[in-house]
């Protein structure tokens, strides 16, 4: 950026610049862009609401949007919603955690050593494509139908993604400085956490943000076939009653949560890759 | 994913072909053999852990008495309408977007709600709305494959490189042509990826709303079977489905890779 002067003067060569006077205030596009978009959902809340209000449609079938709300107010002070809200939140992260610990180091392992690459690469490459969710009556039939079978059926599914991304982000490691490292007389052990690991970050990163969502969808699918509480599993107990408002608060509160989660994972990720070229916008 | 012998030149010939596969899958023979061996030993009951030839023979039953053709007819002809639905119309909105700010803004908006939000907590709605029929399914999966289709297509349209538009529309092309001609073979890499990525969520969806609503379907199977306490039929259905995916993306990347022939590699 070529600040202004501060003693404006004629330009004494072709190659210097002349002075730049500094830019009116306008709004940048991109609080253009972002009030553009504001707008939009605002627009969209409002067409729920008027729309099953004043429309054609059945409030069973759309609910207005402020009964929705209303809703989702009355079960957060009787604490219905904090206590499934952190039911969800507690099996899908616990099962993320589960398939990142795994995950990662057999991501690793598997391009560092080919018998274990020999082992698992098929496997996984099998196992990648799969639907995971058909398997849930085998984890039901082996863990029963509490927590342990859900969280162990969000970890299967978390950990497909999980170990991939970080296989092939170890994989492809570009020479020199693993070389340059080993010049420096750096071990093995050193190498792992000083090279390897942070070269390999972004696309281990990568895999848990594609992992996580997984994580959180499974866990409300669980919730749905199998009950328990949690928001999923609320959900399909008001659509049992015919209960379309408490259906949509369900709605409403995994739009709000899957926000939230992936926003958040974002900005982590440029936490972890502050040194990382693409966090230099 | 790599090939273990990858790096050896590999002679032509179906017979090299076979050993190579087998070679590459002894893994899962690995597996098929310890789980033999947990049943058998006693470690695990033969209930929790049916032994492979029974389960063998329950697929073949099922497959002689036409229950499995028959529900997997009915689960994969759903799919297949709510993604076929959600390709066409997912890249037509993802071009749109690339093209018009307007469009942009309008839909973004939406997508940045909606796509994290897990499309299966879309059940009991779709449920309410269309009741237990097929309508309700086709819809559930066309709704949860259409914004991998719009991102990856709108992502593919961005990144085009603006020297061939320009050269397009200075040879003469019309904005259409433009489109046609050029930014969807551009963006056909992401769109693919994308419709991969849609791919493997109408059969999760096929299968997890055929476990919740469902008269018919291999996830109505597979749930009765375990409900019935079937284990070696409901561990065959769940293979053959499990299976059955893994084919269709495999299907559908040899298919990719022949559409994007003309790349260079």
């Amino acid at each position: 950026m070529a600040g202004a002067q501060p003693l404006a003067r004629a330009p004494t060569s072709p190659t210097q610049k002349a002075p730049v006077p500094p830019a009116p205030r306008t709004l940048s596009p991109r609080m253009v862009d972002i009030g553009v978009q504001v707008a939009v959902v605002a627009a969209l809340a409002g067409l729920w609401e008027f729309g099953a209000r004043f429309g054609a449609l059945n409030p069973f079938l759309l609910p207005p949007l402020s009964v929705v709300l209303g809703r989702i107010w009355e079960d957060l002070i009787a604490g219905t919603v904090l206590v499934d809200l952190g039911l969800t939140l507690y099996r899908a992260l616990a099962g993320f955690a589960i398939g990142a610990v795994i995950g990662i180091p057999l991501g690793i392992l598997m391009a560092r050593s080919a018998l274990v690459r020999w082992f698992f690469d098929p496997l996984v490459s099998i196992g990648f494509p799969m639907p995971k969710i058909a398997f849930l009556p085998i984890f039901i039939l082996w863990f029963d139908i509490y927590d342990t079978s859900k969280i162990i059926m969000v970890a299967f599914s978390c950990f497909f993604p999980i170990v991939a991304a970080t296989y092939a982000g170890c994989s492809s490691l570009d020479k020199w400085p693993i070389w340059s490292a080993r010049s420096f007389g750096a071990k093995e052990r050193d190498l792992l956490w000083e090279v390897y690991l942070p070269m390999a970050m972004p696309q281990i990163i990568t895999g848990l943000q594609v992992a996580l969502p997984v994580g959180m969808i499974t866990t409300i699918v669980t919730e749905m076939l199998m009950g328990g509480r949690g928001v999923g599993g609320a959900m399909i107990m008001a659509g049992r009653f015919a209960d379309s408002v408490g259906v949509f608060a369900g709605i409403v509160q995994i739009i709000i949560l899957g926000f939230v989660v992936v926003k958040s994972l974002e900005i982590v990720r440029r936490r972890i890759l502050v040194w990382h070229p693409e966090s230099r916008r | 994913m790599s090939d273990i012998l990858a790096g050896r030149r590999r002679p032509a010939g179906l017979a090299y072909a076979a050993v190579d596969l087998a070679v590459r899958f002894s893994p899962v023979l690995v597996l098929a053999v310890f789980w033999e061996f947990l049943g058998l030993s006693g470690i695990v009951s033969q209930q929790m852990l049916p032994g492979l030839m029974e389960i063998f023979a329950a697929f073949v039953d099922m497959l002689v008495n036409g229950d499995l053709l028959y529900n997997t007819a009915r689960s994969v002809s759903r799919a297949a309408a709510g993604l076929g639905a959600a390709v066409v119309v997912g890249v037509v909105v993802g071009l749109m977007m690339a093209q018009f700010r307007a469009a942009r803004l309008l839909v973004n908006p939406i997508v940045q709600i909606f796509y994290p939000m897990p499309k299966s907590a879309l059940i009991p709605v779709v449920m309410i709305w269309l009741g237990l029929g097929d309508s309700s399914k086709i819809l559930l999966i066309f709704l949860g494959c259409l914004l991998p289709v719009v991102v990856g297509t709108y992502n593919g349209a961005r990144g085009v490189n603006p020297f061939l538009l320009w050269s397009a529309s200075s040879l003469g092309a019309s904005r259409l042509d433009v489109l046609h001609e050029v930014v969807l073979p551009a963006a056909m890499p992401d769109i693919l990826n994308g419709c991969r990525t849609a791919l493997a969520f109408s059969f999760i969806l096929m299968v997890s709303s055929e476990f919740v609503i469902a008269t018919d379907g291999v996830g109505f199977m597979i749930s009765s079977l375990g409900d019935g306490g079937q284990y070696p039929a409901m561990f065959a259905a769940i293979f053959f489905v499990a299976g059955i995916g893994f084919a269709a993306d495999r299907i559908y990347a040899m298919l990719a890779r022949h559409m994007l022939r003309w790349r260079e590699a």
